[in-house]
């Protein structure tokens, strides 16, 4: 694996959201470490409403932890003063602007960098043409299908190309045939100038066939990292082959053994409350 | 479709005949004025207040009029909204400020501001000014709300993702927050115009020499109930068209806002 500074770091990360009645407040995570080196493909798996998405936004530098550090290529990211700009994120839920059209919405990061706009056009064109979108640019988003918003959203991400990728359920709007397409797509991408990935899943199979490294996460409250395998699986990879070799399968019943109790827990929890 | 539009035209022809039969002179015995002629002086008669309207069209007299109206209203609609805008956005972005103005905002939003009109006629005089200032009044408010509504609903999400792609505090107040103020100022334009209508014609009926509010005055001032009706037809005529007008402006610039049902028929 690579020395030297990691891309991301997250040490002792914790986290507690104050009550809004004035009760206790709730720990989503407590103590929990991650890292990411440079050109690593992360995924992270737990239970739902564990506290992924929030580990996350503490990475982009959205949410500031209650506790613990965050480094950015070895610099401290202190969430005050503004996110993480190495970074790309993907969010879980719709993040489109509805009063810009699909083209409008790709560029978007671009102009914001002051990138002259028929240069931003040429680029937004050859993205939404790699996402499958060409065509569609001039629809606004609420002319689109779920899927379809999802792409436009990678698209947005991926022009600005970021050191970092975060992506939160990034595909799991999509049907399996477009989400194999999209998946080895971004396999490509990142095989292309190797960047550092933090991939968020709810679907062990997606994070064993796309990452280096799966860290499973612990039912919440009070969340960690409960397991890290390291998934070393020939490269490149396609996404729809690598699920029938038998080391996938081994690893798969290996990280589902440490998994299956926490997504128990979460749903038992869940169930009572 | 047309059947609707007929069965409309047939309430307005009764409307007029029913308004006739009870207003002509003599046609039916009078039941509860004491003399023939009394009906058609408090109520004015159809045929007349036609040819009213169409004395004014004829000689072009009532363009001058109609047409400081509509700048009253244009000058208050347009100012009343740019400073709720300016002001909204300064108010939602700022939560000390909103804070602090609260109260102030609360008190002047429900007094009601027709009152007013006098003091901006003292202010600004009988001249177009004093209309534009009471549509002001009228029209800030709406606006005002509607941008705050809209700067303090945006989606948390939203304003996320476009931090994370670079976006300045500059580029978030052009490209998130006056957007999504603008969908809201916007759903409340109908409204907003007709109340600049309102000041300007309530401004004119005051005191005024010139516009369709003074018309109207004129008219009342010698007891000419027909020339009062045929004002207040060709008023509302004009809100109509200018409600009609407005509503193109919103279909034009809102393009981007999902309606109901935008499946075509086959
Ligand atoms: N702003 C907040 N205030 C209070 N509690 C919060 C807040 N954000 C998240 N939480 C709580 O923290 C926990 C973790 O939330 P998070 O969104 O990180 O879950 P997740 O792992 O992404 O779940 P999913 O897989 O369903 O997306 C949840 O129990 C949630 O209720
Ligand atoms: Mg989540």
């Amino acid at each position: 694996m690579s020395v030297g500074v990691p891309a991301l770091a997250l040490e002792k990360i914790t986290c507690r959201f104050a009550a809004r009645d004035g009760g206790e407040a709730y720990t989503a995570v407590a103590d929990a470490s991650l890292t990411v080196a440079k050109g690593e493909f992360v995924s992270v798996v737990g239970p739902t409403g564990c506290g992924k998405s929030t580990l996350l936004n503490i990475a982009a530098g959205l949410l500031a932890p209650s506790q613990g550090t965050v480094s950015v290529f070895g610099d401290r990211l202190i969430a005050e003063n503004g996110v993480n700009r190495r970074a790309g994120y993907m969010f879980q839920a719709d993040a489109l602007m509805p009063w810009r059209t699909g083209l409008d919405n790709v560029i978007a990061g671009l102009e914001f960098r002051g990138v002259p706009r028929s240069e931003a056009v040429m680029q937004g064109e050859a993205w939404l043409r790699r996402v499958g979108l060409s065509g569609f640019g001039d629809r606004y988003p609420h002319q689109m299908s779920g899927g379809m918003r999802k792409r436009l959203a990678l698209a947005q991400t991926l022009i600005l190309s970021p050191d970092i990728l975060l992506m939160d359920e990034p595909f799991s709007a999509l049907d399996v045939q477009t989400r194999q397409l999209m998946e080895n797509e971004l396999l490509a991408l990142w095989a292309e100038d190797k960047k550092s990935v933090l991939f968020i899943t709810h679907d062990l199979e997606e994070a064993i066939a796309l990452s280096d490294r799966v860290v499973v996460l612990s039912a919440g409250p009070a969340t960690r990292p409960i397991g890290d395998f390291k998934v070393d699986l020939p490269r490149p990879r396609d996404v729809s082959e690598i699920r029938m070799t038998p080391g996938f399968l081994a690893l798969h019943r290996e990280i589902w053994a440490a998994m299956k109790e926490e997504v128990l827990k979460a749903y038992a929890a869940q169930k009572a409350a | 479709m047309t059947r609707l539009r007929a069965l409309q035209i047939l309430v307005v022809c009764l409307l007029v005949v029913f308004w006739y039969v009870m207003t002509a002179p003599g046609l039916i015995p009078p039941f509860y004025f004491d003399k023939a002629n009394r009906a058609a002086f408090f109520f004015g008669e159809p045929q007349k207040v036609f040819w009213v309207i169409v004395d004014w069209f004829a000689t072009g007299e009532i363009f001058g009029h109609l047409a400081i109206t509509l700048l009253e209203t244009a000058l208050g609609f347009l100012i009343g909204a740019a400073v709720g805008l300016v002001i909204g956005l300064w108010l939602a972005l700022s939560p000390t400020a909103s804070a602090v103005m609260d109260p102030y905002i609360k008190g002047f939003n429900s007094m009601p501001r027709v009152v007013l009109a006098p003091i901006f006629a003292v202010w600004f005089g009988l001249g177009i000014w004093s209309k534009v200032a009471l549509g002001v009044t009228l029209v800030f408010f709406v606006v005002f709300f509607n941008v705050y509504q809209g700067v303090r609903e945006v989606s948390p999400n939203l304003i996320a993702n476009a931090r994370m792609l670079g976006a300045s505090r500059r580029q978030l107040l052009r490209s998130i927050y006056l957007p999504s103020a603008m969908s809201w100022v916007f759903a409340s334009l109908h409204n907003a115009v007709g109340l600049a209508f309102v000041g300007a014609v309530v401004g004119e009926y005051l005191g005024s020499s010139r516009g369709v509010g003074y018309l109207i005055l004129q008219a009342e001032g010698t007891f000419d109930i027909n020339t009062v009706f045929a004002g207040i037809l060709v008023l509302t005529a004009f809100a109509l068209a200018l409600d009609a007008a407005v509503g193109a402006v919103e279909r034009r610039l809102m393009t981007w806002q999902p309606r109901a049902s935008e499946t075509e028929k086959v």
